[in-house]
């Protein structure tokens, strides 16, 4: 079972962790914003199972379970303020929330 | 699940459970009588903190060590339960002018602040991240609230973006200590780190990643980007609800995670502390300098306070001057709670339906039309500047003398400095209250102005009493879980 090392799991998730934060701080459209965010959570899921499985416990991979709930909790509220927003303004750009700047 | 766990997490049961009774309520209240589901919420929130306090002088570990009660919790618990019941007093009469009165508003309040709670009872990293997340959600619909009004909108999206990029840091940091340890119970992993033989770069990075987490909640500088724009654009009771609540959650997990479970750290961490407290204060003083929006000013200034605050996590790993410090990061917490809350009601009783009077020049004239608002208002900006004998001249002389007694008297030199460039901005609204002339019109509702002057009140009797508060602070870390 245990034939894949380690440090790809680590290394796997460290690039999903890094594109999902450069992904959050680049992108220009909320909806891909969310998918990068979602790409962090993922990262530290996949750390968690992994870790979990090497080191033999369930703690880890009962942890991704919460993860799952609470992201899908916040998606779900992402999501209302966006829709909340398109009809508001009829548009979610980013570049267009800046109506606060001095 | 034993007598025990269950007792140790009653207030926080009570209040979960009582919020999501009042959601199922407030359907069977009509729309003009809210006051009624605010009326239940805030005694909610009262019974509460009255459980909140029974816990005094206990100290457990409960639910396989996932949360500790001990003075530490309770103190900033009791923080929270009171915030919450203030910013209920400030919004009730501010949804109504706005006509946005809505049950919703008093049932996320609740769910927030038992988020809160739990933060500060989190004695593992696991609860620290739900806990994030529990008080976090509600607060991204707060901010909410006010749409279709473009700023609020914005000010949810911004919160809940920067909110979600900083709740994936503390998860990865969260996996990485997991990893390097093979455990998230605090206790467990101070054990490991103590027994040694451990992969130290995971646990670094870990904690770094943790670290630039909870900056983003207490919005410390370089992760202060959304502070500004959210604080503005938020509804002005939200916003002073998130800015003593997000903030004082943000520094318990802070205090819990870095004093208790990772000194062994300070040699990485401290200089980081440090260096991060000096920019916070210098960013958030100098930029709301130039700042004619009250609330875009505040925000800075909470920025400028974060700063202050961090001064005290500096010589956390100092033995000798831990204590003193960690328990006058606390009092400033207190103090600086209540002189926000106060200053965000008096924001909240001057605005107007649509956004107006929100500009500093917008107060000319208060002093005279509302002399009761503008005296509040006038001790709360003196407690920010921190002109004896406010609390918040006692609460900056507690950090500066920590500051020194760890070694870090430049800190302490930069606190001063900044303190003296803050009076600038905040004298400036009690000049605009007094010596210009204006036809401002604030709010006459009972709720709003005895908050507003009750935290006056509260700011200059503490004020006399420093000491007091102070020792209450010692003694709430006397029995931390260690």
């Amino acid at each position: 079972m245990n034939t894949i090392p380690m440090s790809y799991f680590l290394v796997l998730s460290a690039i999903m962790f890094s594109l999902g934060a450069i992904g959050v701080i680049t992108r220009r459209n909320p909806l891909v914003i969310f998918m990068s965010l979602e790409l962090m959570f993922n990262a530290a899921n996949l750390t968690f199972v992994a870790f979990s499985n090497a080191f033999g416990n369930a703690n880890g991979q009962i942890f991704v379970f919460f993860v799952m709930v609470v992201a899908a909790a916040e998606v779900a509220v992402g999501l209302a303020l966006i829709v909340a927003i398109f009809r508001a303004r009829g548009s979610i750009d980013i570049d267009l929330m800046s109506s606060m700047k001095n | 699940m034993t007598v025990k766990d269950f007792l140790s997490l009653l207030p926080h049961t009570v209040l979960l459970v009582w919020a999501s009774l009042l959601l199922l309520v407030d359907l069977f209240i009509p729309k003009n009588k809210k006051a009624i589901t605010a009326m239940l919420a805030g005694s909610g929130l009262l019974i509460t903190f009255i459980l909140v306090l029974r816990q005094w002088g206990g100290q457990s570990l409960a639910y396989h060590q996932m949360v500790v009660v001990d003075n530490f919790a309770v103190f900033l618990n009791g923080l929270f339960a009171l915030t919450g019941i203030v910013s209920i007093l400030i919004a009730y009469d501010y949804l109504n002018r706005m006509s946005i009165q809505k049950g919703e508003y008093y049932v996320l309040l609740l769910f927030s602040v038992s988020g809160m709670m739990l933060m500060a009872s989190a004695a593992d990293l696991i609860m620290v991240f739900l806990a994030l997340e529990l008080l976090s959600i509600p607060l991204y619909i707060l901010s909410a609230l006010a749409i279709p009004r473009s700023e609020s909108a914005e000010a949810a999206l911004k919160y809940f973006i920067l909110g979600a990029f900083a709740a994936g840091f503390v998860l990865y940091g969260t996996a990485l200590i997991f990893g390097a340890t093979q455990n998230t119970a605090l206790v467990e992993i101070v054990a490991k780190i103590n027994a040694g033989g451990l992969d130290t770069g995971l646990l670094i990075v870990g904690a770094g990643l943790l670290l630039v987490g909870f900056s983003f909640k207490v919005a410390a500088v370089p992760f202060h980007m959304w502070t500004p724009d959210v604080y503005q654009g938020a509804p002005s009771p939200v916003t002073g609800f998130m800015s003593i609540g997000a903030k004082a959650a943000g520094f318990a997990a802070l205090i819990r995670v870095f004093t208790l479970a990772l000194p062994s750290f300070s040699a990485v961490i401290a200089p980081l502390f440090a260096v991060m407290a000096a920019l916070t204060m210098i960013v958030g003083n100098v930029a709301a300098v130039s700042q004619s929006n009250i609330k875009r000013m505040l925000a800075y200034s909470s920025i400028a306070h974060a700063g202050y605050i961090l001064m005290a996590l500096v010589p956390y790993a100092n033995p000798a001057a831990a204590a003193n410090a960690t328990a006058s990061a606390l009092m400033y917490l207190v103090v600086y709670g209540l002189t926000s809350l106060g200053a965000w009601a008096v924001i909240s009783a001057v605005e107007k339906v649509d956004g107006g009077d929100l500009g500093v020049h917008d107060y000319s004239g208060l002093g005279k039309r509302h002399p009761w608002l503008a005296a509040a208002m006038t001790v709360f900006m003196l407690s920010f500047t921190g002109v004896p004998p406010l609390i918040g001249f006692w609460g900056k002389f507690f950090l500066f003398r920590t500051a020194i007694e760890g070694g870090y008297v430049l800190l302490a030199i930069i606190g001063l400095l900044t303190s003296l460039i803050s009076a600038w901005y905040y004298l400036r609204v009690i000049v605009m209250m007094y010596f210009r002339d204006g036809e401002v019109e604030a709010s006459k509702a009972i709720t709003i102005n005895v908050a507003a002057v009750g935290l006056a009140v509260l700011v200059l009797l503490i004020g006399l009493l420093p000491t007091g508060l102070f020792n209450l602070a010692l003694q709430a870390l006397a029995n931390g879980m260690g």
